[in-house]
């Protein structure tokens, strides 16, 4: 069982019932629970919009796209029945946030949910949850009938004359189905092949349908931000970057965890002070700040605050705010082999730069790691991954590209020690082993 | 009464099929649910399965094979009864995730996709399974175990041979 963490420096909203055994229902009400959606269908679909827009809240997923403004590009008319879809498909490698967040807190995904149904006038929800999360899938199954149980969901809710109907759906193990559009695509029976680009979500998406797509952790913030107000919900964090976000920091630190920390939080301060330092009073080394596919930051790097644009200047992402500590023991190359060969496994195959570029990369590595390269493989990795970029369907071919391309310009010089350490009389892995070497 | 004659599932999953198909604006959003809730109790996806799945959901038995290719979780060769899936991901690797996996690989005897011959066990290498702030972390089953050391994994090892998984203890190793 994930056990919890906590901080002085946290700011605890979307996680200030962890812990509190707000899985069950009537604790969950006496903590606040149910309240904001009431107000919600007391005041209004523009209401809602207007604070989610004030909150300055942006889409926990990675993308960093504002919530408020996602929901108000839903047309009010609709021939087609509109949807609201919680992505619980959390498969970045990195980040384990919306584990937690199921895991303690259902019921508030739940009433986000309905808030976001009750902003864009649509009936029906679906929470789907990634098919390895099952023990989590249970504890989301007993919220929702729990909650159709008081009357919370189904027809007239809280009395009031309004319908929303919320189904559970599990994947069944495909990282791919984290994209929106896939994750439509899966949740309508079908492989998890991503759709082009226009028309998006809003517009045309699940069963055709105008559809808010939002990650679950987004969903969670929403009825603390009507609670509390857009504003002050705004005021926690920085610049264009509204309220708090969960990090979960992994890898060489010294008390990993899911720590709740206001957006804009210094990083370093993040690893050094929060998640105790460098395991075993080693170095640091490496930063991926976001998830897998965030570009590596050094260690002479991470002084920057926590929040979209901050990170974008840095030259990475803020991501899925899961941050990957790397201490000087780890070896970039097979680090960023280890990266890749994930992307290739998760490529649908679809596009062909994707499916192409993730499988030389991975060959490419492969071989440099095990000391057969060639002084051409260092440049051709690079060469591969920019040419992925921006030119698939779904972002899985540029999260593939971003990391490589880093790995090889931030560490260069280790990628060419792999290849002029490898001993002489060393046999050159040939083209044609490495087309063989599946 | 399940809908369809001679139903290869128990009652139960049988009647929760039945259910299944009606809740969604289109039938055919059952079908990813439907194949892993019909793995977890056949073992697999056997040509039955897949023959009984189509015609419930009105669709080919090509479309079926079409979808459950895509998705890692479904199998259609069976596993050992506790499958022991390890998390090799950046987050695991980083805390020892690959001696955890070689650890079970000697312990069980097997390797990746194997299974042990009375069984029991089987083997995987799997990508990240959402527990990196709890590394290395495995899942046997569908049951997470984290913060794993190699004698932690020994003795779970131990639990599910017993008969003694947390599943029906529920209680984990610590």
């Amino acid at each position: 069982m994930p056990s919890l963490v906590s901080h002085p420096d946290e700011v605890k909203v979307v996680s200030r019932r962890f812990g509190m055994g707000a899985t069950d229902i009537d604790k969950y009400v006496e903590l606040d629970g149910y309240k904001a959606v009431q107000q919600a269908i007391a005041k209004g679909p523009e209401w809602i919009i207007t604070e989610m827009k004030a909150s300055g809240l942006r889409g926990r997923g990675g993308a960093g796209f504002p919530t408020g403004m996602k929901w108000s590009f839903v047309p009010k008319q609709s021939e087609k029945p509109k949807y609201v879809l919680v992505n619980g498909d959390e498969s970045e490698p990195g980040t384990c946030k919306d584990h937690v967040l199921f895991l303690h807190d259902p019921h508030a995904v739940i009433e986000g949910t309905m808030i976001a149904g009750l902003a864009i006038g649509s009936k029906l929800g679906f929470i789907y949850l990634r098919g390895e999360y099952r023990y989590l899938l249970k504890i989301v199954e007993r919220a929702v009938a729990d909650a159709y149980a008081k009357g919370f969901l189904g027809k007239n809710i809280f009395g009031t004359g309004v319908d929303f109907d919320i189904i559970t759906q599990t994947g069944a193990g495909a990282y791919e189905v984290g994209e929106e559009s896939a994750l439509m695509e899966s949740l309508e029976g079908k492989r998890g092949v991503p759709r082009i680009k226009p028309p998006f979500p809003a517009v045309v998406g699940l069963y055709g349908g105008p559809t808010v797509i939002n990650n679950a952790e987004t969903i969670a913030n929403a009825p603390h931000i009507l609670l509390m107000g857009g504003e002050a919900y705004a005021k926690l964090g920085s610049e264009r970057n509204g309220g708090t976000r969960l990090f979960g920091i992994s890898g060489h630190v010294e008390r990993p965890g899911v720590y709740e920390l206001p957006m804009g939080y210094n990083l370093k301060r993040a690893i050094y002070e929060v998640a105790g330092g460098i395991k075993d009073g080693k170095k640091l080394k490496a930063v991926v700040p976001g998830g897998s596919s965030c570009p590596v930051m050094t260690a002479d790097e991470i002084d920057v605050g926590l929040d979209f644009d901050q990170m974008g200047k840095a030259g990475t992402m803020l991501g899925s705010g899961g941050i990957v500590v790397l201490d000087e023991s780890v070896s970039i190359v097979e680090f960023a082999l280890r990266t890749i060969a994930f992307y290739q496994h998760e490529s649908c195959g679809w596009c062909i730069p994707c499916r192409e570029g993730t499988d030389w990369i991975k060959k490419t590595l492969t071989r440099v790691y095990n000391g057969g390269g060639n002084k051409k493989d260092v440049d051709n990795v690079q060469y591969l991954a920019e040419n992925m970029l921006g030119r698939t369907f779904c972002p899985l071919g540029d999260a593939a590209a971003m990391p490589t391309i880093a790995f090889v310009k931030k560490f260069r010089k280790e990628f060419e020690d792999y290849v002029e350490g490898h001993k002489a009389g060393t046999p050159i892995i040939t083209v044609e082993q490495l087309v063989g070497a599946h | 009464m399940s809908e369809i004659a001679n139903t290869i599932f128990s009652p139960e999953t049988a009647a929760r099929f039945d259910h299944l198909v009606t809740i969604y604006p289109l039938k055919r959003s059952a079908l990813v649910p439907m194949l892993l809730y019909a793995q977890d109790e056949i073992g697999y996806i056997s040509d039955a399965v897949i023959a009984e799945i189509a015609q419930r959901i009105d669709l080919l038995e090509l479309d079926v094979r079409n979808v459950l290719s895509y998705y890692s979780m479904l199998r259609t060769k069976p596993a050992g009864k506790y499958n022991v899936q390890v998390c090799t991901n950046i987050s695991c690797m980083l805390r020892g995730g690959y001696e955890i996996l070689d650890h079970c690989k000697h312990k069980l005897g097997i390797g990746h996709k194997g299974t042990t011959p009375d069984g029991v066990f089987s083997l995987e290498e799997v990508e990240c399974i959402g527990a990196c702030c709890w590394a290395p972390a495995i899942q046997i089953n569908y049951d997470f175990h984290d913060d794993l050391t190699t004698e932690k994994v020994d003795v779970l090892f131990q639990m599910y041979r017993d008969g003694l998984s947390p599943n029906t203890t529920g209680k984990d190793v610590k």
